[in-house]
């Protein structure tokens, strides 16, 4: 076996060292009933020729979303990754380190983290980020959470334009911790009424919202405040961040957002990077690790995690959060990806993805029996369809084309969001790309 | 798991900001770099404006339909040309120690090799990109890896479910305590109590709770493991579930473990077991033999999906037919037409939890970690617990002479030492640790866990060399003789080779500086 360094007669040896006669030896405190006497009914040991034809074949069963014109979002998207970033990702010394535990020995770890911190900082318009939480879909969770413990309240709100992905992870924790949420029902392009009190722990929005739609929280973030209830801001889509007034910026205390869309393959839905970020003075309810600067012993700068007291290794039950194992890799690839596109970089490529996605958004209002309907929009809008959506986007496929997500997979329940097509263009939409959509889709509903 | 450093006491003198002139002794140079040694600035001080590392195309004009909501004023990111960065990252990379590098015996963290085959696979354009909305035409090739990898987990633990989607062995276990809440939910139990033993990773009774429930901890008896009569003593009719690590993080088999098993379900409650430490008895022991109800799986340390330095994981949970039915979404069903993906809360899925994260689990783990498996097989992945045992064994018996094992006898993948070898010398287990980073090894984990003083948990996995082993324990069998011999100050004083020395916690907790910010402009002018 390849990745076993052992040898037949090292083991001998080392059983004669221990005092052992065979390996069933050190096995001796399972009890017989249990113990295995065989191998377990599963294939051999295989070489990598092998292996890799095996699951290549299993690859080749997918369709890549590069491979053909793809316009799927919601609450993952496309973009074009660097080559440097894999490259540095994979360097062993980041690939294959632990949590930096040991700051001497991880300075690297924690001034990358440090960096991302920053970055999700700056980007969102907040005092304070972590290191990062498992997506943007926990991170909302515990966003949810952190409110709790900040406000003593037991009620949260939610938009209907949230993802939906994060409402259900909100409703899931919150079945057993205890907390009352409120989700209003998804209104597509339409305002929201949001009725909350002085029991409210918070309000959770999105922006740009699930629909695609842009929200100012500015005026709901002070209608919070007025209570004593916080702001929770989610965003699905970090690259809006390059051209839209950041959360921050409209008052909001939390920020849970996906980072997923800097750095970061689709995956299929994971591994992805949630973001978390808060007011300064909430830091010590904040979930998850955070490194802080300090000093050696020879006074030369350097990076610890710290606030360890909120987390579970030391606080045990009393601890913020369970979380461990963070997205520290998937972290690392959003810090390189945004370092390598720099503010100018950033800007830019938040202006391309807009102006694809009104590009796309003319060409596919012209569709006939087509509407949008968004007023505003990032680089996602909703389309209403003379008829169901589902069926359409099998058809698309049928056809080669990734033609969006039908809102019914997330609301099948709903007839009157039957008909909606959520779409998406990032930069890595060509216009031959939205030439075969629209062609498509014209054909298709014809 | 943890191997967290206890607080540094006494702080050491004020922020410098980065000086480099302060390196201590003789390896003080002009730049403050030290041959393959870089000082490296963030990235927020080599700012050019307006510079960038990705060359776009202009965007045309359009009009924008912001909504009104165009950003105000800069973000504050620096610009950087691509050289730039690669060597900037390339210079952070140098200053961590890694698995590629050298041992690393954290216990309870399974820091084994991660073939790079496994990278690849991750990376084919068919896995890597692939969104989790497709239409399922689209995807048949990926419900087919959950589904092989479900089936090479189910065949292991010996359990008839598994659920994919928790993101990481804590998000896992409080999957795995959330079916058994909505178990007993079913039945009309509500039962309030978790016991948790004292060696429990901090990650069990952090998730109890968020799950609502109290925790009672459970103590240990004189041979490391749970002490069958104390637990038979706090179970009842309130208690919903025990919470065991096995093997334990004392490194032992848990030699009760059918009593322990049959105690906890004649109390009515059900039996969760943290996987962690699967990497000792993959392939020799399944789980549901044991009579365990629930178990979640590390797919980053038992299969080796790289740490990433802190992440990404994964952590599925394996159930009994009692708590299947309560498993998060999505489902990965056969039917008709293959398999399907199910999403919503309805038909055979009816009594699930909910869904745990966004979209379907971990896909980039899973291909690392079916990788992985597929390449040891079944006689493979039962030699990497018998090696891994092996190893752990050689260590201690290395070892034992010279360092005091906490409790004598056999261990299994990892083996536990306490401080008592360090009574009187004036030299602490941080110190120890410390001084074995000036040797080249990472430290094995320490202070933890919490039933002996002074922990000292080491972990070499299946993948190192008998004469790894041997370096190592030469090593640390010569640090503790040098310990011994009064030299405590050249403890103290370690590490003196590491890009950074021992940094002050306390001063970093005290004032949190959590991010960098500009310098102000007041103080730029005075300098």
């Amino acid at each position: 076996m390849r990745y076993l360094p052992l040898t037949p007669s090292d083991r001998q040896e080392m059983l004669a060292a221990i005092g052992a006669k065979s390996i069933d030896d050190l096995f001796a405190d399972v009890p017989e009933a249990a113990r295995l006497d065989g191998f377990v009914d599963l294939p051999p040991a295989q070489g990598e020729l092998q292996v890799e034809r095996a699951l290549s074949a299993m690859a080749a069963k997918n369709v890549a979303a590069g491979s053909v014109p793809c316009f799927i979002g919601g609450g993952a998207y496309r973009h074009h990754v660097p080559a440097a970033v894999d490259h540095l990702i994979q360097r062993g010394e980041f690939l294959t380190s632990y949590t930096p535990y040991q700051p001497e020995l991880a300075q690297g770890t924690l001034q990358s983290l440090f960096e991302f911190q920053t970055q999700v900082a700056l980007l969102t318009g907040m005092d304070v980020a972590n290191a990062s939480l498992y997506d943007g879909a926990t991170a909302c969770a515990e966003a949810v959470a952190m409110a709790h413990r900040v406000t003593r309240r037991g009620k949260a709100v939610l938009s209907g334009a949230l993802h939906p992905h994060y409402r259900e992870v909100c409703e899931t924790y919150a079945q057993f911790s205890g907390l009352t949420l409120a989700a209003l029902d998804p209104r597509p392009g339409g305002v929201e009424d949001f009725d909350f009190d002085s029991d409210t722990a918070c309000v959770v929005v999105q922006n740009p919202d699930f629909f695609g739609e842009l929200r100012d929280w500015t005026a709901l973030a002070a209608r919070c405040h007025a209570v004593g209830a916080l702001l929770v801001a989610v965003v699905n889509e970090v690259v809006s961040l390059g051209a839209v007034t950041p959360p921050g910026a409209m008052g909001a205390d939390i920020v849970a957002a996906e980072g997923q869309s800097l750095g970061n393959a689709l995956n299929f839905g994971g591994p992805h990077v949630g973001l978390f970020a808060a007011r300064e003075q909430h830091v010590r309810q904040m979930p998850g690790r955070l490194v802080g600067q300090t000093v050696d012993a020879d006074g030369r700068r350097g990076w610890v995690l710290t606030l360890s007291t909120r987390e579970q290794h030391i606080r045990r039950e009393k601890a913020t959060s369970n979380i461990c194992t963070n997205s520290g890799l998937c972290a690392l690839a959003f810090t390189i990806h945004l370092a390598l596109l720099g503010e100018a970089g950033l800007t830019r490529l938040a202006r391309l993805n807009h102006a694809t996605a009104c590009t796309l958004a003319d060409r596919l209002a012209a569709v006939p029996g087509v509407g949008i309907v968004n007023t505003s929009f990032f680089n996602e809008f909703t389309l209403r369809l003379p008829q169901p959506a589902a069926p359409i986007v099998d058809r698309l496929a049928e056809y080669g084309v990734l033609g969006g997500v039908p809102v019914s997979r997330f609301y099948p329940g709903h007839a009157d969001l039957a008909d909606l097509l959520l779409v998406a263009a990032t930069e890595t939409v060509t216009e031959d790309d939205i030439d075969i959509f629209s062609h498509t889709l014209t054909k298709v509903l014809r | 798991m943890t191997g967290w450093s206890q607080a540094l006491s006494g702080a050491h003198g004020e922020t410098t900001g980065g000086h480099p002139g302060a390196a201590s002794g003789e390896t003080q140079t002009l730049t403050g770099n030290r041959g393959l040694q870089l000082e490296e600035k963030l990235i927020f001080e080599q700012d050019s404006p307006g510079h960038c590392g990705v060359d776009l195309p202009v965007p045309p004009h359009r009009d924008a339909r912001l909504g009104g909501l165009e950003r105000q004023g800069p973000i504050g990111l620096p610009g950087l040309s691509e050289p730039q960065i690669v060597r900037h990252f390339t210079r952070l990379s140098q200053k961590n120690y890694a698995i590629d590098s050298g041992l690393y015996p954290l216990g309870s963290c399974t820091m084994k090799h991660n073939p790079r085959l496994n990278e690849k696979l991750a990376r084919l354009p068919g896995f890597a990109d692939l969104h989790p909305l497709q239409p399922e035409t689209t995807i048949k090739g990926a419900l087919e890896l959950v589904d092989t990898l479900a089936h090479w987990l189910k065949t292991l633990t010996g359990m008839p479910a598994v659920a994919l989607s928790p993101a990481a062995g804590a998000h896992g276990e409080l999957c795995g305590m959330m079916t058994i809440r909505a178990a007993l939910t079913a039945r009309g139990d509500a039962r309030r109590r978790i016991l948790v033993p004292e060696s429990a990773h901090g990650t069990n009774p952090a998730t109890a709770a968020i799950c609502g429930y109290a925790i009672d901890p459970i103590a240990a008896n004189a041979r490391g493991r749970v002490d069958l009569a104390a637990l038979k003593q706090s179970l009842g009719s309130d208690v919903a579930a025990l919470m065991l690590t096995n093997p334990n993080t004392c490194g032992l088999f848990e030699d009760e473990i059918l009593e322990i098993a049959a105690a906890v379900h004649d109390a009515g409650a059900f039996f969760y077991c943290d996987g962690a430490n699967f990497n000792a008895i993959v392939g020799r022991v399944r789980p549901a033999d044991l009579g365990i109800d629930a178990l979640h799986l590390n797919l980053h340390k038992t299969f080796s999906t790289p740490h990433g330095g802190g992440g990404p994981g994964s952590g599925p949970v394996a159930l009994a037919a009692a708590l299947a039915p309560h498993a998060p979404l999505p489902w990965i069903v056969h039917g008709a037409n293959g398999l399907g993906l199910v999403e919503h809360a309805e038909g055979a899925a009816a009594n699930t939890i909910g869904r745990l994260k966004g979209f379907h689990g971990q896909m980039g783990m899973f291909v690392r970690a079916l990788g992985y498996m597929m390449s040891h097989g079944a006689d493979g992945l039962r030699q990497v617990a018998e090696d891994a045992v092996l190893n752990a064994n050689y260590l201690r018996v290395r070892l034992a002479a010279v360092l005091s094992q906490s409790y004598p006898g056999a261990c299994m993948h990892e083996v536990l030492f306490d401080d008592r070898f360090l009574k009187d010398t004036g030299v602490t287990t941080l110190d120890f640790a410390k001084a074995l980073i000036d040797e080249g090894f990472h430290p094995m984990t320490m202070y933890f866990p919490l039933v002996v003083h002074g922990a000292l948990l080491i972990e070499p996995t299946e993948t190192e060399s008998k004469a790894s082993l041997d370096q190592f324990a030469d090593t640390v069998n010569a640090l503790a003789a040098r310990a011994k011999s009064g030299r405590a100050e050249d403890f103290h004083a370690t590490p003196r080779l590491t890009p950074r020395r021992r940094l002050d916690e306390t001063a970093a907790a005290r004032k949190p500086l959590l991010r960098w910010r500009p310098e102000p402009a007041r103080q730029e002018a005075t300098e």
